[in-house]
């Protein structure tokens, strides 16, 4: 329904006080990511994160003969000639698990965290609108994702820089960039990790709408993560790699060459659009039509 | 719509919700007429709730129609919700934001609450619970009391036309009971219609004009106060040692006497106890009886003429669950 519509479907009942006119409502948007920045588990979450890099960081600074033994995840014994690499290995270690498994905690929470807390029922009679309340809750996990990347990413630069020289990089393909555009790039790996974690936080969405139990669909979010990620590695299954929305969570080495190479990150916005758009209408078919019981 | 008869402020037809198997709300047919204040009462369990959140597009109903304010819901919820404020099913606030937040949070959500008085209706509407002082304080805090008042808070964010309270006044203390009491009482005076659910009767006898009562998903009274009072008889109580020339008295004024007692005087004064026709019930007032057993020679050593409470007519309609002495 259009606001043109809902402000002229009052304007004959116009006695009432709320014959006013409609505001836009992107009010609600801007209490939801408050709301989210206000939370003490959005911040240890955040926190956590930016520790990963940190902790990879004063590890290797203090034995760094340990990291060149092959083992641990690529560019580990980069680090120390370049401290500019911290932010990448701090994204390569947070994508399998910790990113995942944050942003299950947020989509996870959306609805059945509203639902268990009882303001679910007061948000809808407000009237937030339920379509409108999945968009806005959706907004806020999709905001976090941004916050949790940049989170990995910041404190991994902000730690290479403090604990080991910066200089021109190297990248995968062997071509030598500036600082400043290794910065760059360090962010359109984050920006692509970010849509990587899109299509998850879609189907926490959709979880969350299923249960009254936010812990529930916290859990079940971060399963579905693991389990695709292992699906992935089975080469048996290898026919419906390409359809898991885990499948080119690592595909961002494709930024770290020269030129850069836009492939991986246009099939990976294209699966994770996929899972937004299949998992979103599930999500609003389920909630439109719920009994809000809580 | 018509300005000369605006719709009710609740209208439901046939309004049915099962669960399953389980009929909980079972073909009502309420209406709630505008500037009323009307009282939902039912013993826990009778569907109150249920009704409640289909009204307010919560719930779908299983069959039937509601309609809050003239428009049909869930459909218009939309455009119906901002006129209306609402308590359902006790308060819910997210419990790591202050009262003012989570208030502010309710009106964001609102289409139709002008951005620009924002800060000064949730100032306002927490000022009219007595809560300004607390206003900064995580709700995690509150006490159930106050929880209760910022609910009701949450439905005073705008000026309303229709106020649904869902048991306003549990887990307050007496003098809170006192201070929403008349604060319906205010709003009401204001022109919104209030919708109160309780099972507190003493609650809706004193500030109610209309009631319905529901028992077991069905409705099985509604109407003004005094029509739910008065549809049960009224008793006359007559103390006399001349019990049965009293009997014979009060059967020629047409009333029927409980208990006829034996003839002869007895030895001290008998209570006698009497019901009025309920067709002439309008006469109850207006007959002189005691003038009349006086005038047969009756002596009247005590007269009163009872009303059933409303809770007399609650328990009949309800039965079971209420433990009510005699």
């Amino acid at each position: 329904m259009s606001r043109a519509e809902t402000a002229d479907e009052r304007a004959p009942g116009g006695s009432g006080p709320a014959a006013a006119r409609a505001t836009l409502g992107w009010g609600l948007l801007g209490t939801e990511i408050s709301v989210l920045f206000r939370r003490r588990r959005t911040w240890a979450m955040l926190g956590a994160l930016a520790i990963v890099p940190v902790l990879i960081a004063v590890a290797v600074k203090l034995r760094p003969a340990a990291s060149a033994s092959g083992r641990g995840p690529a560019f580990l014994d980069q680090i120390t000639s370049n401290g500019l690499f911290v932010a990448a290995v701090g994204l390569v270690v947070c994508v399998p698990l910790f990113l995942p498994l944050t942003v299950g905690v947020v989509a996870g929470d959306t609805i059945a965290g509203e639902a268990s807390a009882g303001t679910l029922r007061y948000l809808l009679v407000a009237p937030a609108g339920r379509i409108r309340l999945l968009a806005v809750k959706y907004l806020g996990a999709a905001v976090f994702c941004v916050a949790a990347t940049l989170s990995v990413a910041v404190a991994g630069a902000l730690a290479g820089a403090v604990l080991f020289p910066v200089g021109p990089v190297t990248l995968l393909s062997g071509d030598t960039i500036s600082v400043g555009e290794s910065v760059v790039r360090s962010l359109l790996v984050a920006l692509f990790i970010t849509v990587s974690l899109l299509g998850l936080s879609a189907i926490g969405l959709f979880i969350s709408t299923l249960t009254d139990v936010p812990v529930g669909a916290m859990a079940a979010t971060i399963v579905l993560a693991v389990v695709s990620q292992v699906l992935d590695s089975l080469p048996q299954l290898d026919a419906i790699h390409p359809w898991l929305f885990s499948h080119y969570w690592f595909g961002f080495g494709d930024l770290l060459r020269q030129p850069i190479s836009w492939d991986s990150f246009g099939s990976n916005a294209l699966l994770q659009l996929g899972y937004f758009v299949v998992f979103g209408a599930l999500a609003c078919g389920r909630f439109t039509t719920k009994d809000i019981l809580s | 719509m018509t300005a000369a008869a605006p719709a009710p402020a609740i209208e439901t037809h046939g309004l049915t919700k099962r669960f399953g198997r389980q009929t909980v709300v079972d073909a009502i047919d309420l209406t709630v007429p505008r500037g009323s204040v009307f009282g939902f009462l039912g013993p826990n369990g009778s569907g109150k709730t249920t009704t409640i959140r289909m009204l307010l597009g919560l719930a779908s109903a299983s069959s039937g129609t509601a309609q809050l304010l003239g428009h049909e819901m869930p459909r218009n919820v939309a455009t119906v919700l901002p006129r209306v404020g609402a308590l359902v099913e006790g308060p819910g606030f997210a419990p790591y934001l202050s009262g003012a937040a989570n208030l502010s949070r309710l009106d964001s959500a609102d289409l139709y609450a002008p951005r620009a008085t924002h800060a000064a209706r949730v100032a306002e509407a927490l000022d009219r619970v007595g809560l300004s002082a607390a206003a900064s304080k995580k709700v995690k805090a509150y006490s159930l009391g106050m929880k209760q008042r910022l609910g009701l808070a949450g439905a005073l964010l705008t000026p309303r036309d229709l106020l649904v309270l869902d048991e306003p006044t549990n887990g307050l203390d007496p003098q809170g009971t006192r201070e929403v009491r008349s604060l319906i009482r205010s709003l009401a005076a204001g022109g919104t219609t209030v919708f109160v659910s309780s099972h507190l009767l003493a609650e809706i006898e004193q500030i109610c004009t209309h009631a319905a009562i529901m028992s077991a998903g069905r409705l099985v009274a509604q109407g003004t106060l005094d029509d739910l009072r008065y549809a049960g008889q009224p008793r006359v109580r007559l103390l006399t040692p001349d019990p049965a020339a009293a009997a014979r008295s009060l059967a020629r004024l047409g009333l029927a006497v409980d208990e006829p007692p034996a003839a002869g005087l007895a030895p001290r004064d008998v209570v006698i106890e009497a019901r009025f026709d309920p067709a002439d019930d309008a006469r109850g007032e207006s007959l002189d009886i005691v003038a009349r057993l006086v005038a047969d020679g009756v002596r009247v050593h005590g007269y009163s003429v009872e009303r059933p409470s409303l809770e007399d007519r609650f328990v009949a309609l309800t039965g079971e669950g209420f433990d009510v002495e005699g």
